[in-house]
């Protein structure tokens, strides 16, 4: 069983066909917007609930119910909007950048019908910064939708008027929660906000906002026309579609890649990037959902189905499909001690214990590389994890906890090791 | 905050950037940006008209650009909004740059992704040429950062020099990319790796192979 290429949605994922409004419908984008959206708002979002699709930026909320959140009649002096998360700075993903600079008409052709179907009155596309060439692509898209009368008034002969704009971030991980984003857009410091009250009822600029990730978008064109139950006959029981892969790390070639979810570990390695590098034994561990997510051995993850309920089972998570695969001859404790720096750096300072904890772990965790500690740090450090996770405004504090609670999980041998040959464990003995 | 920039000196700054304004070409494209947001909610645009004053700064001092505080409180004036709240934003984003930085700002990515694929012989590099993490060279070619995740992991290592990406490099990619930076040479940006195309499987992609030579249309097949 293997996921057809007719079946793939970002048919030009790779870039090798020009991005471009002509070619896009050439590729059947753009066809008949309007009669998708003639069917009516109620039954766009009914049929998004069928097709099972579970938003694509980590959650895994799904994606039709948020959208019935929104106000059925938005008042005229609260208007609604769409916001739409291309923040992408989650270590291991690199999928929102693939669609933005290679299929963007997807994209906006989604914010459209999506817009409609939660009755925004515009969209407000918000990509990170350091996407310049993308961005740039993205701008030049918009404004040839607009040219072809397919956003803005009377949107594509529709007889609903709605605009997109592009927001550029400027170098914030941080921005890609839905409520620092919101902070952001604002121009403001992207710190989260308290929820309640969450976006649906008050979000951008106080008003109704809904913030969804770039793929869930991009593929709701494609849903529609081709019906929620050809995307509901792939992956497993509430793991619906298909999904966007990143594998980055030790295999023999990374790529992006589309494949149906649920697809195993192995196949997947496999099928598109040439195997493990040194083989299936060399295998160490892999963080299967992009950094936030606990790091997973290798006999355990070998065999698995990749989607959120299978990933789960091994106490990880799907997160953006971002899979960082780690052979032996990685410095486990180091790729670790990498991406808690990586949350130091990129904690808002507005919670202490994200604040102050993301900074001490990553100290802890630089001692434990060496071997520099006593092995009751071990224990403290854990012990720490728990006080951060749970304990503040956004995901963030959680996010900097659960790889290290993974690696002391899965590798408190190899710390333990590393503090005995630096001759920690002696000076606890006596 | 050792690594915090050093403010240059006020008096100084103030007297070469205290009279800064809108490029006629720019303040065309201030006001469009404005007008992106709602009426009244003009704030908004604080951070793109921020990455447009560090890009005429830029220009007019062939470097990367940079945001003096006179120039802050010229957008955050336009804007009308405090200059504390924009300053703020600048102080906020990683990508505002608070001290003057070379004519190429290298931007090595370090996270976990890229160090699995050899980012430190990309820094490496980076250091045989002179360079120092959070400094300039003494030419005022070059100023070397080590920056967080750049969202290009399937192409890792990867370093974005000002405005372009260089992709899936290794040691002697990137010294070749420097000394052309150097000799006013534009290398090829994207990846170095000449058995790929983007982000597909190195050698060709395993899918969606019709789409190499032609824009095929898969409607037909559904």
């Amino acid at each position: 069983m293997s996921l057809a290429d007719k079946d793939r949605i970002f048919t030009n994922l790779y870039g090798f066909q020009p991005w471009n409004l002509k070619s896009a419908q050439a590729r059947g984008d753009w066809d008949k917007t309007k009669d998708l959206m003639k069917r009516g708002q109620d039954a766009i979002i009914e049929e998004i609930k069928a097709s099972g699709l579970r938003g694509r930026g980590g959650a895994g909320f799904p994606t039709g119910l948020k959208w019935s959140f929104m106000p059925k009649e938005p008042r005229a002096d609260r208007p609604s909007f769409l916001v739409i998360n291309a923040d992408e700075s989650e270590p291991g993903s690199c999928k929102d950048r693939e669609i933005i600079r290679h299929d963007p008409h997807k994209l906006i052709e989604g914010a459209l019908i999506a817009g409609y179907a939660m009755r925004a009155r515009a969209a407000y596309i918000y990509i990170r910064g350091e996407f310049i060439r993308e961005a740039e692509t993205l701008f030049a898209a918009v404004q040839e939708a607009y040219d072809a009368g397919l956003l803005g008034k009377n949107a594509a002969k529709s007889g609903y008027d709605f605009d997109v704009f592009v927001h550029r971030g400027a170098g914030a991980y941080i921005c890609g929660e839905e409520t620092a984003m919101i902070e952001s857009l604002e121009g403001k410091k992207g710190q989260p906000r308290l929820k309640p009250p969450f976006p649906a009822g008050a979000g951008l600029y106080g008003c109704p906002t809904t913030v969804n990730n770039v793929e869930s978008i991009a593929v709701v064109p494609t849903i529609l026309r081709r019906g929620a139950v050809w995307f509901s006959s792939f992956g497993r029981e509430n793991n619906k579609g298909t999904k966007l892969f990143q594998i980055s790390g030790h295999v023999e070639r990374p790529c992006v890649v589309e494949e149906e979810m649920g697809i195993s570990f192995r196949e997947l390695i496999e099928k598109h990037c040439g195997g493990i590098r040194g083989g299936w034994d060399n295998l160490l561990a892999v963080i299967p959902g992009g950094s936030s997510v606990p790091l997973v051995p290798a006999a355990e993850i070998m065999d698995a189905p990749m989607d959120f309920d299978g990933l789960k089972a091994l106490g990880s998570g799907l997160g953006t499909a971002a899979a960082i695969v780690m052979d032996k001859s990685t410095d486990v404790v180091q790729a670790i001690s990498r991406i808690s720096y990586f949350y130091k750096h990129e904690s808002c300072g507005q919670c202490t214990p994200c604040r102050e904890g993301t900074g001490w772990m990553w100290r802890v965790m630089e001692r434990l590389r060496t071997g520099d500690a006593d092995i009751s740090e071990i224990d403290t450090l854990y012990d720490v994890t728990k006080q951060v996770e749970g304990h503040t405004i956004c995901a963030l504090g959680d996010a900097a906890a659960w790889p290290i609670q993974g690696l002391i999980r899965h590798f408190r041998p190899e710390l333990e090791r590393r503090i005995r040959e630096n001759g920690g464990a002696l000076e606890a003995a006596e | 905050m050792a690594d915090a920039p050093q403010i240059p000196d006020e008096a100084e700054v103030r007297a070469r950037w205290g009279a800064f304004a809108w490029t006629a070409e720019n303040a065309e494209k201030a006001k469009a940006i404005i007008a992106r947001y709602p009426a009244g909610r003009q704030r908004s645009a604080v951070m793109p008209l921020l990455d447009l004053a560090q890009r005429q700064v830029g220009a007019e001092t062939e470097t990367q650009g940079w945001l003096p505080v006179p120039v802050i409180e010229y957008v955050a004036a336009e804007l009308d909004m405090p200059f504390m709240r924009a300053y703020e934003v600048a102080s906020f984003y990683t990508m505002y740059n608070l001290a003057p930085v070379g004519r190429y700002h290298v931007q090595v990515c370090g996270t976990t992704p890229c160090l699995l694929r050899g980012s430190d012989d990309i820094m490496a590099a980076c250091k045989n040429r002179g360079m120092t993490k959070g400094k300039t060279t003494p030419d005022g070619l070059f100023t070397l950062t080590e920056v967080e995740c750049m969202g290009t992991c399937t192409n890792a290592p990867m370093v974005q020099i000002n405005d372009d990406n260089y992709e899936d490099l290794d040691y002697d990619s990137m010294v070749r990319i420097l000394d052309d930076l150097a000799a006013g040479k534009q290398p090829k940006t994207g990846t170095q790796n000449p058995k790929r195309h983007t982000s597909e499987p190195e050698g060709g992609p395993t899918t969606l192979k019709e789409m190499v030579k032609a824009n095929h249309d898969y409607r037909k097949e559904w």
